[in-house]
């Protein structure tokens, strides 16, 4: 067993069992959801980032493409307290390490998952890195004084152009890093979806006519993307948009509201949501590390519907002047609860002009 | 205030006595909800006849009945209180099948009494049959296919329509005899065709069987505006076919990808909606292993032992919340009490990992079939918090608290492996550590999982521990193995037993190498947010973020799981110690491990370790927090065991000093003590051998009390009455040597007074004295007890008194103290003596209006009693009396002797107070449950030496019209005293005998005393069990026939149902 260790940028460390190849170098988050360590491992909003499992065993059920949210896992690293090594479901097809070992994610096992989350909640999010426990300090220093990564999103979208699904609605999907399960949602509601990369130009997307524009979520900062969102601008008031998590982020922006870096983000499935217009409560999935600030919004025609009921938070606007709204958090959950069909039913009411 | 308008008074019920399946979760659930209301500023009317309850406290509501929970009672309490409101949905399914018949008679109606939370409609769609089958399918949600059926070719259509594997459950047979799963047509046949033999009525019940899928917990909240969370998931280890209540569980679910467990949430959530519930609900689901297929096993629209569980496996008061939707809030109105900050409308996520494990009564049920299925034979659980499977489950055995440190029986050693082979295929409260056992042997996880259907996964868990013992025997041990091996939640006498070392070696070694503890807290949110709850659980991490005080603090150790003769009063007497230690301004630290219970919930104590109660464990708390001492006088005997030990290791006891209690436990020291005291006590002697025996028998006389002297609580005691009950006792009942000596004594048939006194180390107060309606040879607890007492003479009381107070000042008693009497011919004898707090504390607490625990608490802190403002000697006695009367629970137990004897066999009780003696009894018998016949006929079979009592009991009950039944010599024996006999068969006399005449309902009760032992073939067992599946009433002793006769006889002379709350009794006294 080889020695491994993750240190933060404030000289803590934390010692374990290490697996994989490479050192890993990035933002160290951590998400508390105790089920869907597989479709977190592929969600491209992670990109870039080391991921701390505040559940302490991970692996249990092994692994199944199905569960795939992206086309591989964009983590730097991964945290864990104990990875399963004799998984059990009709489902597995693989055990988490070998999954990891394929996906060449640097793994530190066995180290104390709370105590690094306690550390990030009072501090915030740190820069860390994951390394053999013989590193020299120099080594680790140099490591963790990496520059910052900006180009997540170009990281993660699509080369291509692709469709997807059969139905009436023509939707033009833009994929920042688009988790499976939203175009599986799309479908599931009857449309026909062409899939654009993050770059394409917003004339190019209309050319298609679509009924409808979804923005998806995505990795990083949304204002390290202005062009995306000079796009975004153009699209708007064109057609019917529904945004999700970043693809919030970017409308809100291109409307000249502002967004922030949160302490810790929210990052888990169990993440209650009040849609204050019904004042029904969600509880939703989410994972977002930048919000949109409230006070920007004054004066931009920007309402919102739905804010986190443990801080308040945006998790979702509407916009009076023309047919557009987003949401921070995850209807379409993978990992996490359902119960946000209504979203994209409005959507699809918003196309069809109801 | 509430968000409901025109509430103000609300009543709650409560769940009545422990029986196996409704323990000390509805008094955690009831608490909880009365504090909710009251901090609403509502009038809380609460009913409940348990009195070992924190909820029947005084404080608890504005006014406490402690009267029968039926129909009867409840109205006159509604008639007299007037409240506008009903809370139904914590007092089990007691207070919800209470609510419905109140509903359903009019009771509600009439009295204009609004019902809160859950309303009717939705009660009855999760518990009628047809109705919930009916809202399933409205809304798709799958339960298995089942059918009546009356023929076997019924059932053979059946089969073919839904396939196979089919349950098949004869109707109307307990514990469904007869009953079988068919995997072909051949097998449906066979057993259907016994099966319309066994059943009374001739129909079987078919069912889907699922037996060996996963079973699945939800625990669901919905407020009025249709908000809907789920608090957790669980998952049974063993899967469907063992009810949950015997079923080892673990939270949240492990084996379930996140598909399965949000196709299980979304079920669970759209049909707690569907039904309307409002307030807390549970949901079982059977998962299938191999597909997403799944099956709604059942719904129970009320707060349960489950939400219990889920609550204290998240931090999140699942009863707290369900109360204050109940008065009309919405989740989101209600703060989240672990945070401080966010609101209850959230999910909880957890970072450790909880097990469940249930604690069975067969210890002293030996003769029991311990065989798990669908009828919970558990009387407690355990619960256990780490951070892994492994270490989980470890613990939650070390808390079981049945003699075991470790996943490991020593008897199955000397099976062979053959026969380990065959015990897997057995499921009973064993089957865990077969399973271990087996994998020891070398038998493969996959021929385990093929024959047990467990999953893998939790195999594999066990499989580990297998390999770090087989690690500790093999490898030297290093500071790495040794932190692996703690990490995985060995013990160090675990450890040092494989490595040749001491407990305490192990330990100092790896104190020596900072092998520690470190304690996490329960935060309901995996420390996403900062939170308030002092709630921890141990585990061998890096951090700990326990912040220690530098206040004065004081531990005070809990009583663990529920089980017979420790129940939920000492839970009561831990909670009330921590009251009083708060009152004088200490920290307060509990160490407990039992879910269902008020201690373990987070907000009683200053801080609470959620831990099994083991030297070792609360040596590390100690370690730990450094406090002045820790208080064992109040948690039963699990407290007590730990007090040498502890004492040992330099932990200060406070109260009564190890001393104290070993000289009141050990027979020698005890009757030197008794000697200089100049007390008397039945004659005896300690023995090593059957001949020992049989040489002391004849000393003392024939009856004799034989019981082994290293146990306590009456197990393995016995009366008996010639030399060859001895031989047989000796041989079979104990294996007596010099290491484990056996006591003889004379048993002295006499009248059985019980003694709480609380004394200051100077003097004595005693609030009480109590009279036992069975003579001295039924256990206390499960005797009738009256207070006060009834024919006690005024010499005797103060022999009483002097007795008392000079063992009480013999022993240095600082605190609690428990003495049993016998009064024979106006003499006093002293039988037990225990420095601690008993059963009957609760009880006494509530009748003098003493609150014994604080009192008690205070002096063994070092105030004394008249500084408390107590007068020492014996309180005045009321006008009024009390009854306690025990409860039962035979139903859930075949093949149990039902005959009161010196083994307690009682697993709850419940009290009644009256200004006259026999409407308190009355009462007490009615609650107890004891189904008082009005008219028919009463068969009085009994030994020899009890027939001159049965003939004024036998006319007694003729006067009132009975017709009294009797076989052979009783029958002959009471013609002959002129009692008017109907006689009956035999059952060795062949058909019809008095057998057929219980199952044909011809016999309304049974007084009965054949036999003693415990020999199943006997008659006299053959007719106690018929009794039980008849719930007909059986006395097996004639003080209780005799008492009950004459009650029976007061009431039909004028039958008066009378309520009376204890704030009203307190007052009466205090006038």
């Amino acid at each position: 067993m080889r020695k491994g260790k993750l240190v933060l940028k404030d000289g803590s460390v934390y010692e374990g069992t290490l697996y994989g190849k490479r050192n890993a170098v990035g933002e160290v988050v951590f998400t508390t959801g105790m089920s869907g360590y597989q479709e977190t491992l592929t969600d491209p909003s992670f990109c870039g980032q080391i991921v701390v499992m505040t559940y302490p065993l991970v692996g249990n059920y092994g692994c199944s493409p199905l569960f795939n949210q992206g086309r591989k896992c964009f983590f730097q690293g991964y945290v864990i307290g104990d990875l399963c090594d004799c998984p059990s479901n009709w489902r597995n097809e693989q055990s988490l390490e070998a999954f990891l070992e394929q996906q060449d994610i640097p793994t530190l096992v066995g180290v104390d998952t709370r105590a690094i989350t306690r550390k990030l909640r009072n501090y915030g999010v740190l820069q860390g890195v994951i390394v053999p426990a013989e590193m020299p300090q120099d080594e680790v220093e140099a490591l963790l004084a990496t520059p910052d990564v900006h180009d997540q999103v170009q990281q993660v979208t699509t080369k291509e152009v692709y469709s997807m699904g059969e139905g009436k609605l023509n939707v033009a999907v833009m994929d920042y890093g688009i988790k499976q399960n939203i175009l599986n949602y799309l479908v599931s509601f009857g449309c026909h979806l062409t899939v654009f990369p993050a770059d394409t130009s917003a004339e190019e997307v209309l050319r298609y006519n679509p009924d409808g524009i979804f923005l998806s979520n995505g990795p990083g900062d949304p204002k390290d993307l202005p062009e995306v969102i000079e796009n975004v601008k153009k699209m708007i008031g064109r057609r019917p948009i529904f945004g999700i998590c970043l693809g919030h982020q970017l409308m809100a922006l291109a409307n000249g509201a502002d967004t922030y870096k949160m302490k810790f983000g929210h990052r888990g499935i169990n993440q209650p949501v009040k849609d204050l217009r019904s004042g029904r409560i969600y509880i939703s999935s989410q994972n977002h590390g930048y919000a949109v600030d409230e006070k920007s919004l004054e004066g931009k025609g920007i309402t919102v519907t739905h804010i986190s009921m443990n801080d308040g938070t945006i998790e979702g606007v509407e916009y009076a002047n023309h047919p557009t709204f987003t949401v921070q958090y995850h209807p379409e959950a993978c990992p996490g609860p359902g119960g946000h069909e209504y979203l994209f039913k409005h959507f699809i009411d918003m196309m069809e002009g109801r | 205030m509430p968000k409901l308008s025109n509430i103000k008074k609300v009543l709650v019920i409560g769940s009545g006595p422990i029986i196996i399946g409704q323990a000390a979760e509805f008094d955690y659930a009831g608490t909880q909800a009365c504090r909710a209301l009251k901090e609403e500023g509502l009038e809380v009317v609460l009913v409940n006849s348990n009195p070992a309850t924190i909820m029947t406290d005084v404080h608890i509501a504005d006014r406490v009945y402690v009267e029968p929970i039926s129909i009867e009672f409840l109205e006159n309490i509604i008639k007299r209180e007037r409240p506008d409101s009903l809370l139904a949905t914590l007092g089990g399914q007691v207070g919800l099948n209470m609510a419905m018949a109140l509903e359903e008679k009019g009771i509600l109606n009439e009295y204009k009494v609004r019902l809160l939370g859950t309303q009717i409609s939705a009660i009855k769609r999760g518990e009628d049959r047809e109705l919930f089958k009916e809202t399933m399918e409205k809304i798709h949600q799958p339960i298995p296919e089942s059918t009546i059926v009356e023929t076997v070719m019924a059932a053979c259509a059946f089969g073919r329509q839904i396939g196979y594997p089919l349950i098949v459950r004869p109707a109307y047979t307990l514990g469904g005899t007869g009953g079988g799963i068919a995997d072909n047509e051949d097998e449906l046949v066979d057993i259907v065709q016994k099966g319309l033999g066994y059943s009374p009525i001739g129909q079987c019940l078919i069912e889907r069987s699922i037996a060996g899928w996963k079973e699945i917990e939800y625990e669901v909240i919905r407020d009025a505006a249709d908000n809907c969370i789920t608090v957790c998931s669980m998952e049974n280890l063993d899967p469907v076919g063992v009810h949950t209540g015997d079923s080892i569980v673990v939270a949240p679910a492990q084996t379930l990808s996140d598909r399965e467990v949000q196709l299980l949430r979304q079920a669970s959530i759209d049909i707690v909606r569907e039904l309307g519930v409002v307030g807390g609900c549970n949901v079982q689901l059977a998962l299938d292993p191999y597909s997403e297929n799944y099956y709604v096993i059942e719904v129970n629209p009320r707060v349960s032992r489950s939400s219990a569980l889920a609550s204290k496996a998240t931090g999140y008061p699942i009863a707290k919340v369900t109360s204050k939707i109940a008065v009309g809030y919405n989740l989101d109105e209600i703060e989240n009490a672990v945070t401080k900050k966010t609101k209850a409308c959230f999910e909880p996520t957890l970072d450790y990992i909880v097990l469940k494990f249930p604690r069975w009564p067969f210890d002293k049920f030996v003769t029991a079939d311990r065989t798990l299925g669908t009828q919970m034979k558990a009387t407690g659980e355990v619960m256990a918090i780490e951070r892994s499977m492994e270490a989980s489950m470890l613990k939650a055995v070390r808390s079981l608290e049945i003699g075991l440190t470790h996943l490991e029986m020593p008897e199955l050693k000397a099976l062979s492996d053959e026969e380990i082979h065959d015990r897997i295929k057995l499921i009973d409260d064993e089957r865990c550590f077969v399973i271990a056992e087996a994998m020891r042997r070398g038998i493969t996880i996959d021929e385990i999982h093929s024959i047990t259907k467990i999953d893998k996964w939790f195999l594999s868990k066990i499989q580990n521990i297998v390999k770090m013992e087989r690690a500790l025997e093999t490898h030297e041990l290093t500071a790495s193995l040794l932190r692996k091996a703690k990490k995985m939640g060995f013990a160090d006498s675990v450890i040092g037993a494989r490595v040749g070392k001491s407990e305490f070696a192990i330990r100092d070694l790896r104190k020596s190498w900072g092998i520690i503890p470190t304690y996490k807290m329960v935060d309901t949110c995996a420390a996403e947010f900062e939170a308030a709850t002092p709630y921890y659980y141990s585990c061998y991490e890096t951090e700990d973020e326990v912040e220690v005080t530098d206040k004065k603090k004081v531990v005070v150790l809990g009583s663990g799981p529920i089980r017979i003769g420790q129940g939920v009063e000492f839970d009561y007497c831990s909670v009330h110690c921590v009251w009083a230690l708060k009152e004088l301004g200490y920290e307060t630290i509990i160490i407990n491990n039992n879910p269902e219970t008020v201690s373990t919930d987070f907000d009683i104590s200053d801080k609470l370790y959620f831990e099994p109660l083991t030297v070792e464990d609360v040596l590390n708390v100690i370690d730990k927090e450094k406090p002045e001492g820790v208080i064992v006088q109040f948690g039963g005997q699990t407290a007590i065991n730990l007090a040498g030990p502890l004492s040992k290791a330099g932990v200060q006891v406070l109260g009564s000093s190890v001393d104290s209690i070993d000289r009141a436990e050990d027979r020698e020291r005890f009757d030197e003590l008794l000697t200089s005291c100049n007390i008397p006590r039945p004659q005896g002697h300690t023995v090593f051998d059957t001949e020992g025996a049989l040489a002391a028998a004849h000393d003392v006389g024939y009856p004799t009390m034989v019981r082994p002297s290293y146990v306590l609580g009456g197990r393995a005691m016995e009366i008996v009455y010639n030399d060859e009950e001895l031989k047989h006792y000796m041989s079979s009942a104990v294996k007596a040597s010099h290491e484990h000596p056996v006591l003889v004594d004379h048993y002295l048939q006499g009248t059985e007074v019980e003694v709480d006194a609380i004394c200051d180390g100077k003097e004595v107060l005693i609030p009480g004295i109590m009279q036992h309606v069975e003579r001295a040879g039924v256990h206390s607890g499960d005797s009738i007890a009256v207070y006060p007492p009834r024919t006690l003479s005024e010499a005797v009381i103060k022999t009483i008194i002097n007795y008392t107070n000079k063992m009480a000042l013999g022993l240095e008693v600082k605190g609690m103290i428990n003495i049993q009497y016998i009064v024979r011919d106006e003499h006093v004898y002293v039988i037990e003596v225990n420095p601690r707090s008993s059963r009957t504390v609760p009880f006494l607490s509530k009748v003098t209006s003493v609150p014994m625990v604080n009192v008690a608490t205070k002096c063994a802190m070092g105030k004394s009693i008249r500084e408390q403002g107590f007068k020492p000697g014996l309180r005045l006695f009321p006008d009024y009396y009390a009854v306690k009367a025990p409860v039962f629970s035979f139903n859930k137990m075949s093949n149990v002797d039902i005959t009161l004897g010196p083994e307690m066999k009682s697993t709850g009780e419940v009290m009644a107070c009256d200004y006259q003696f026999s409407r308190a009894l009355y009462k007490a018998c009615l609650a107890s449950g004891i189904n008082v016949p009005h008219e028919g006929s009463i068969l009085i079979t009994v030994a020899d030496m009890d027939k001159p009592e049965a003939i004024e009991i036998a006319k007694g009950f003729e006067d009132l019209g009975y017709i009294v039944t009797a076989t052979g010599g009783t029958a002959q024996y009471l013609q002959e005293q002129g009692v008017n006999v109907n006689v009956a068969t035999k059952v060795s006399e062949g058909h019809p005998n008095i057998l057929d005449d219980i199952k044909a309902g011809r016999i309304s009760m049974v007084i009965n005393t054949t036999n003693h032992g415990r020999d199943a073939e006997r008659d006299g067992f053959k007719i106690r069990r018929s009794t039980v599946e008849h719930a007909i009433p059986c006395l097996t002793s004639m003080d209780t026939a005799r008492e009950l006769q004459r009650v029976m006889s007061a009431m039909r002379r004028r039958r008066v149902v009378s309520v009376v709350a204890l704030q009203d009794l307190s007052l009466s006294w205090e006038d």
